[in-house]
């Protein structure tokens, strides 16, 4: 079941959006989210702030803390065009315009009066938790919020898969942390005592959302598609990577969602798109690297307009990978938060990530590999282009590569990617009547 | 000692620094059957470690300015830094096959994807990414650091053939304290008297440490200050400068020299960190790895890469630095794209404001060759310390 709803007027008028119910649902909550944050301090509720991959959302709520994540913050500031002007602030106050758009993005909201995404206030978060997962500018993140506006970071550091496993060593150096560093320090900040209980419950809700995200992404396997597993797949995985995770409101979110999903793979339809829906599936692709949320509509538009579905994605996993059976554990609760933050996409080594590439290509039929390069994101992006060659030649579908960025509008050109979009549809065709004409 | 005794040294460290087929790594592994090398990248390794299983840790700094990468490039987007792809024309045209591991130390995003990188790409030699802890408990980060020791050691073992005794260890540990006091020590000269140890040329002594056996570089620095102590030379009205930022992707040699040519005296930097990582000596009895987890946890320098745990700490170490070595300013000059500087560097401005110690930044690659911008720059920065400064 899907309803129109209008779009805010810009310049130039847009088409009503077609969204499905679970996408109202979870605007519904991310509003409501903003609105805790900005009424936190008055109703003497303290805010933490703290990174998608390995974010400790049930730990995090054992404390009552309203939950900011930075990333989140930034994205949806460019999803309504207001990123530009706050990277340039940044850039003017210092920063380097090499470095990651995501970090100036905050930065320079903080620099314009820390305004929010709904324009209600963000007010200073009271514990930054450090979830060193993945990505190394995330350290820097906060020690430059830290210097400038003050409050107390906690460094989780989880260590890399750079063996390609976890290690019991890596597992027992997280959960140290988090008993003997981070509990007490958020214990400290927050004035609330930790109640292990509490941690259980919330992760037994997380289970649910899992298996019902899980069933969700894995539609596509279907054919056609139910779902986009990129673009609508940032949708799907919202309240799951953020501050909802252990919440009863994210379990009925899920439970909305997979029904919703479910629906329409019983009806043989496909995804849902601003456009409405993509009624004939031409190609079937995965995608590696985050989105560009700048031109996020008319990212997706480029390839709705061609019928192409994006069956998997490596982003839908930057904040948990679920679809290989990892769920939050309420019999292990710390030892499970632990695997959980080592587990993350960019907390995997590169076989690794190539290997799980491949699998995807082969578990979801996939014509090929879409790889969005982002200047910004050095975890992700270094080291693409051998994982292009290396999939290509493990499993003789074809790659291609697109470059932009998250959230700066500087490096959208929609003109290059339309025609780097066009000709690898053309690729794959003439790939499909190669094999065709062999067959025969 | 004669003039020429400097020379010869520096004449020395230069074919050193400019042989990029690693001579000096295939004679010494040619000297005795059996002998094996293992790479590492920057920032840091215990390298003690490497050396007491018999084998020569040799450090990989890229292709510098005299390398043509062309087939690195096509591993990377023009937004990634040039250290990776240099090193990847290195391992691609054979200049590394002397090496039989490498190891890619926690140092910043492109270098960790790196390592598995060159798991694909060179199958067959050892590799590994060596984390080192972010938490400095010595119950928490300490015991899994030495667990990363202790798998280090292991795969070294199992590579040499035989086991790497706690003997060896402290024996390694003992050599390695040698070094970095001589290495301390040419600091400390060049801080006293910049005049007689030129930066150009102190970074050539250090350079020479990626290659050569520890023995024989600390030799090698004990006769640069020797023979530089025996020959004057004249002393200039230069500013004196602390340069940071340079921790991995290196400054082209004639970078250093512009600098010092526009009137600028480094009386600091962190080049090649790895050599001065430990700031004092590793205690050579008892467990040797617990012993290197503790300096490295309690005893070790702060940089980028490093998490300062304490907002008050923050820069504390670089105006340290400052105030140790006199110097009148910093010049920040960091590889462009490079996170961890670039990152750290408004931090680094906002503290030196603070103490009212002057700072100048530019970017730079490996391969920069226009050296006038940076020469102004330097320039103007020295004049300026020299006409306004209050210090």
């Amino acid at each position: 079941m899907s309803t129109p709803i209008a779009m805010p007027a810009t310049k130039k008028p847009a088409a009503p959006v077609q969204k499905e119910d679970a996408m109202l649902l979870q605007k519904e909550m991310i509003n409501r989210n903003y609105h805790d944050l900005a009424v936190a301090h008055d109703s003497g509720r303290k805010i933490s702030a703290t990174f998608v991959p390995g974010n400790l959302n049930e730990l995090l709520m054992c404390f009552d803390f309203a939950r900011s994540l930075p990333e989140t913050n930034a994205l949806q500031n460019a999803l309504r065009k207001r990123t530009g002007k706050m990277i340039l602030d940044a850039e003017r106050d210092g920063h380097s315009e090499d470095v990651c758009t995501y970090v100036k993005a905050d930065l320079g909201m903080m620099l314009g009066g820390n305004l929010g995404p709904t324009g209600e206030p963000l007010p200073k978060p009271d514990v930054l938790l450090l979830s060193y997962t993945g990505c190394f500018t995330f350290m820097k993140w906060f020690e430059l919020i830290r210097q400038k506006y003050g409050g107390e970071a906690i460094m989780l550091h989880v260590p890399y898969q750079g063996d390609g496993r976890i290690a019991p060593n890596m597992r027992d150096y997280v959960v140290k942390q988090i008993k003997d560093n981070v509990i007490p320090t958020l214990e400290r900040i927050s004035g609330v005592k930790f109640d292990i209980d509490r941690l259980r419950e919330y992760m037994r809700e997380s289970q649910k959302a899992e298996e019902n995200l899980v069933r969700v992404l894995q539609s596509a396997k279907h054919r056609p598609s139910p779902i986009d597993g990129y673009f609508g797949a940032v949708y799907y995985i919202g309240p799951m990577f953020t501050a909802f995770r252990g919440t009863p409101e994210a379990t009925r979110y899920y439970d909305v969602l997979w029904s919703e999903v479910e629906a329409r793979m019983r009806e043989g339809k496909g995804p849902i798109t601003p456009e409405g829906e993509i009624t004939e599936e031409k190609f079937r692709l995965v995608v590696e690297g985050p989105p560009n949320w700048t031109n996020f509509r008319d990212f997706w538009k480029m390839f709705s307009d061609e019928g192409a579905v994006v069956v998997a994605s490596t982003y839908s996993k930057v904040g948990g990978i679920y679809d290989f059976g990892f769920r939050h554990d309420p019999d292990r609760p710390l030892e499970s938060l632990a695997e959980y933050c080592l587990g993350c996409y960019t907390n995997l080594n590169f076989p690794q990530r190539i290997d799980m590439i491949c699998r995807y290509l082969e578990d979801y039929q996939a014509d090929g590999l879409l790889i969005n390069s982002i200047k910004s994101c050095n975890s992700f992006s270094a080291g693409q282009l051998l994982i292009m060659r290396e999939v290509e030649k493990r499993t003789g579908k074809p790659a291609a590569f697109i470059e932009s960025d998250l959230v700066d509008p500087r490096y959208f050109s929609a003109a290059n990617i339309r025609n780097r979009l066009e000709s690898y549809f053309q690729m794959i065709k003439q790939k499909r009547s190669t094999q065709a004409a062999a067959l025969h | 000692m004669t003039t020429d005794a400097v020379a010869k040294i520096i004449e020395r460290c230069q074919a050193l620094y400019e042989d990029l087929n690693f001579e000096a790594v295939k004679r010494w592994k040619a000297a005795a059957p059996g002998r094996k090398a293992i790479g590492y990248m920057p920032l840091y390794v215990p390298r003690e470690i490497i050396h007491a299983a018999g084998m020569l840790p040799v450090g990989i700094l890229g292709g510098g300015d005299q390398l043509e990468v062309i087939q690195g490039d096509a591993y990377y987007q023009s937004y990634i830094c040039r250290i990776p792809r240099s090193t990847i024309e290195l391992g691609l045209t054979g200049k590394l096959d002397c090496l039989d591991g490498m190891l890619f130390p926690s140092i910043c995003d492109v270098i960790r994807n790196l390592s598995g990188m060159w798991q694909i790409m060179f199958q067959g030699k050892y590799v590994r990414y060596f984390d080192v802890p972010q938490n400095f408990d010595d119950a928490i980060g300490g015991e899994y650091y030495v667990h990363e020791l202790q798998v280090l050691r292991e795969d070294l073992a199992k590579l040499a053939g035989a086991d790497i005794g706690d003997a060896a260890l402290r024996t390694s540990i003992a050599l390695y304290n040698e070094n970095r006091r001589t290495v301390r020590d040419l600091y400390a000269y060049r801080a006293r008297e910049p005049w007689q140890a030129p930066t150009s040329e102190v970074y050539l002594v250090l350079r020479a440490g990626m290659l050569l056996p520890v023995e024989e570089h600390t030799q090698l620095v004990r006769d640069y200050l020797a023979a530089t102590a025996a020959k004057p030379r004249p002393k200039r009205d230069n500013a004196r400068v602390a340069l940071t930022g340079a921790f991995c992707e290196q400054p082209p040699l004639a970078l250093i020299k512009s600098i010092e040519m526009a009137g600028c005296y480094i009386v600091d930097d962190d080049f090649m960190l790895v050599l001065r990582w430990l700031l004092d000596d590793v205690p050579e009895s008892g467990d040797p790895l617990h012993n290197l987890a503790q300096s490295f946890l309690h005893r070790s320098v702060s940089t980028a890469s490093k998490f300062e745990a304490r907002r008050e700490d923050k820069g504390k170490y670089l105006v340290q630095q400052v105030r140790d070595t006199a110097a009148e300013g910093v010049i920040f000059a960091a590889p462009s794209f490079c996170d961890p500087a670039l990152l750290d560097r408004p931090m680094l401005l906002d503290v030196l404001a603070q103490h009212g110690i002057p700072c100048t930044a530019f970017k730079y690659a490996e391969n920069t060759g226009q050296m006038a911008p940076i020469r102004e720059q330097a320039g103007t920065f020295a004049d300026s310390i020299k006409l306004w400064s209050t210090t």
